[in-house]
């Protein structure tokens, strides 16, 4: 009937388990997943990367790259061509081991946290019982890479840059933490599977009433932080720090920092869809069956990607619009408002959920 | 594995470190260097050398007769090279003693106001660019290209102009001028309330600039800023009002003053300059008089022996031109007074104690052009 990535992916796993002894399959399912990582990976950072760039130009009454292929569709493509082909260039005077050591460092964390996320209708990597606590825990490890980066460099502007993303991420990371938890208070459940099958009857951002959209807009506002996007790109701070915590950095090893920014902005936003937007569930209105069956004839795996680059588009809107904040600026919104009003919020929401409020 | 480096290293006794922001930076806007001691964040002194860019004008142009200097000041502050041209040739004028034609007095005035329009446009992106948002830059230019290609027609040129000479201007209008200029007027009026829409009201652009970099008035003056800089903390300082040349005493327009001092109310002094020079141009575009855009003058000009000085009010400041004549053919001396220079001087003052950040926002509300800085 329909295309269902659940159906190949069951199939996959039958077929490989009846012909293989348990052990071989085991390791060759495995390796599908980090080709298919790796390739995922690769993909995100080629179309965000365009895209970044495409919505950029259209704010900024530009054109944007339309040379290389159909609507220069294929401009990324040869850029990560030209970083490849570059010299992989370590500057004299740096901890060379700790200065190569973190760009893989933050690749990886990327890539990790992409295990628990439900990309369609069952078909997930990893359904971990703690998913969403796996996710908060594991992507705080990348501010270690950044802090490598900066400190290995032996570059003033570096060390500013990585110091100031400490800060910055271990701040952030309180409220999207609390914003998150406000959710899970509502679904009962860390798993992601239960969070969107929770959502079976309506999206949290629609049903959890007050909580729910507070949770969602402090949520927003976090993860921009804690990728170092714009408005609080303060680690990278182009005017005031040059490139932050990968201005000595060049060729692919650049490539990898700037590829993993973007993978880490599509995993938030993931979260984010999974979370408030329902992950693959469609967009379903009360009692209208018609509507509500055409919505299931969309696949799954659109509804998840159509809501994550929806979000992805909304952080890109902001670093378009937005001047950056100043460092104590930065941690007095979150230590002063955001942490406060996201506490404030995870009782709200336990009132919510436990008197049943929710639709 | 582990190799003994020379790691980054403080000033022995304290936990200040030196950085060097520039000559190549992107926020010094050119060849700027500044050496600053830092305290983690925290600016403790800037130090600001110059000389990246120096080209010996004043010296070439003693080489240069009365006509041929005025072109290489447009070179020095390369965003109002009109206005920087108007200064010598009015310089040059008070020496000769001729009459300008009432018209060439217009196109004069009209096109200082236009100049001043398209680098305050560019003042503006480039200050949103400073504090992070990069997309004023790019609405800020397409108004800065309407008056450029409005020069391009009647000058032939889009940076460095070359129009004003002495006794006039060069060439008369082109003829689609007076429809352009009014074309743009129409057109920057909406525009102009967009940039408030997106910059001026935003809470986080409000926070980066209120009192930031804070310039007492009797600091302004004894720094000797003037422009926007100096208005901005109160001082009445506006050579349009104050010394006026040309037809500016018959025009109706106001003298921006703020009395804040800090960041944002050079911003916003800046931002109302906007409007009063459309409104000046608004006053002059409809009744150019007709007649002769250029006075007779003789071939070779020579200046009778004795000392010249002529102040003028450039989009960044006060801009002099001071020439002593031995009565030849060439200057025996110039010396030029350029805004940006004294402008500069009182960044250290105003920028200590404050965060690197905030010396990026601070240099963009002084609006430096380099080039005027360094000669």
């Amino acid at each position: 009937m329909m295309f269902s990535l659940e159906n190949i992916t069951n199939s996959i796993h039958e077929w490989l388990y009846a012909n293989l002894n348990a052990t071989l399959a085991l390791i060759i399912e495995f390796a599908i997943i980090g080709v298919l990582v790796i390739g995922l990976f690769a993909a995100l950072g080629l179309v965000l990367i365009m895209m970044e760039r495409k919505v950029s130009s259209w704010m900024q009454l530009r054109l944007g790259p339309n040379r290389v292929g159909p609507g220069g569709m294929f401009q990324t493509v040869a850029d990560t061509i030209k970083l490849i082909v570059k010299e992989g260039m370590t500057p004299d005077r740096v901890d060379k081991l700790l200065f190569n050591l973190a760009p893989f460092i933050v690749m990886v964390i990327a890539m990790v946290v992409m295990a628990p996320i439900m990309f369609a209708k069952g078909f997930q990597i990893w359904d971990i019982n703690i998913g969403v606590l796996f996710v908060l825990a594991v992507s705080s490890i990348s501010v270690i890479g950044i802090l490598i980066a900066g400190w290995a460099s032996n570059n003033k502007y570096s060390l500013l840059g990585a110091m100031r993303s400490g800060a910055q991420i271990v701040s952030y990371e309180l409220s999207a933490g609390l914003s998150v938890l406000a959710i899970v208070v509502l679904s009962g459940g860390l798993r992601m599977s239960t969070i969107i099958d929770a959502q079976q009857t309506g999206w949290w951002l629609f049903k959890g009433h007050i909580p729910a959209i507070i949770a969602f807009v402090i949520f927003i506002i976090a993860v921009t932080a804690e990728t170092n996007r714009a408005p609080f790109d303060l680690a990278e701070a182009e005017s005031e720090l040059t490139g932050g915590f990968h201005t000595e950095y060049s060729g692919m090893k650049f490539a990898l920092f700037f590829l993993a920014e973007y993978v880490n902005i599509f995993v938030v936003c993931a979260i984010g869809a999974t979370l408030f937007l329902g992950g693959w569930m469609p967009f379903h209105i009360g009692n209208w069956q018609a509507f509500n069956h055409v919505m299931d004839y969309i696949p799954s795996s659109i509804w998840f990607f159509g809501k994550t680059f929806l979000l992805i588009f909304i952080i890109m809107w902001f670093r378009w619009t937005f001047p950056r904040l100043r460092i104590d600026q930065l941690l007095q919104l979150e230590w002063k408002y955001l942490l406060p009003i996201s506490m404030f919020n995870l009782l709200l929401a336990t009132v919510v959920a436990i008197a049943g409020w929710h639709f | 594995m582990y190799r003994e480096t020379e790691v980054i290293q403080t000033i022995p006794g304290t936990d200040e470190m030196v950085l060097n922001i520039g000559p190549q930076h992107p926020a010094t806007h050119g060849v700027l260097h500044l050496v600053i001691t830092l305290n983690g964040e925290i600016i403790k002194k800037v130090e600001p050398h110059l000389g990246y860019i120096h080209r010996s004008i004043e010296k070439m142009c003693e080489s240069l007769s009365y006509r041929q200097f005025i072109y290489s000041t447009s070179r020095m502050d390369y965003l109002s090279s009109h206005i920087n041209n108007h200064a010598c040739a009015l310089c040059v004028e008070q020496g000769l003693e001729v009459e300008i034609p009432r018209r060439a007095q217009y196109i004069r005035v009209i096109m200082d106001e236009l100049t001043r329009i398209a680098s305050h446009c560019l003042w503006w992106g480039a200050m949103a660019m400073d504090v992070g948002a990069l997309t004023p830059f790019f609405l800020a230019f397409r108004e800065r290209e309407m008056i450029n290609d409005i020069m391009e027609e009647t000058c032939g040129a889009r940076l460095t102009m070359n129009y004003m000479v002495p006794g006039g201007v060069m060439f008369d209008l082109h003829p689609n001028f007076v429809g352009r200029v009014k074309h743009f007027i129409a057109h920057f009026k909406s525009k102009i309330d967009e940039y408030d829409e997106l910059v001026t009201g935003n809470i986080i652009f409000q926070n980066r600039l209120k009192n930031i970099g804070v310039l007492r008035p009797e600091d302004a003056i004894s720094y000797g800023c003037s422009g926007p800089t100096a208005r901005a903390s109160g001082v009445s300082c506006d050579l349009r009002k104050h010394m006026p040349y040309e037809i500016y005493p018959e025009l109706q327009f106001e003298e921006v003053l703020d009395n804040g001092g800090d960041s944002f109310a050079r911003y916003l002094v800046r931002l109302t300059e906007l409007r009063q020079s459309m409104h000046i141009l608004e006053q002059l575009i409809d009744d150019i008089p007709e007649g002769d855009f250029q006075a007779k003058t003789k071939a070779v000009l020579k200046l009778p022996k004795g000392e010249y000085y002529q102040p003028i009010e450039t989009a960044r400041g006060e801009f002099g031109v001071y020439i002593v004549s031995d009565g030849s053919t060439t200057p025996y001396r110039i010396k030029f007074r350029s805004p940006g220079f004294s402008n500069l001087s009182v960044l250290d003052h105003i920028s200590r104690g404050q965060k690197i950040g905030d010396l990026v926002a601070i240099m963009g509300s002084l609006d430096l052009v380099i080039p005027d800085i360094d000669r």
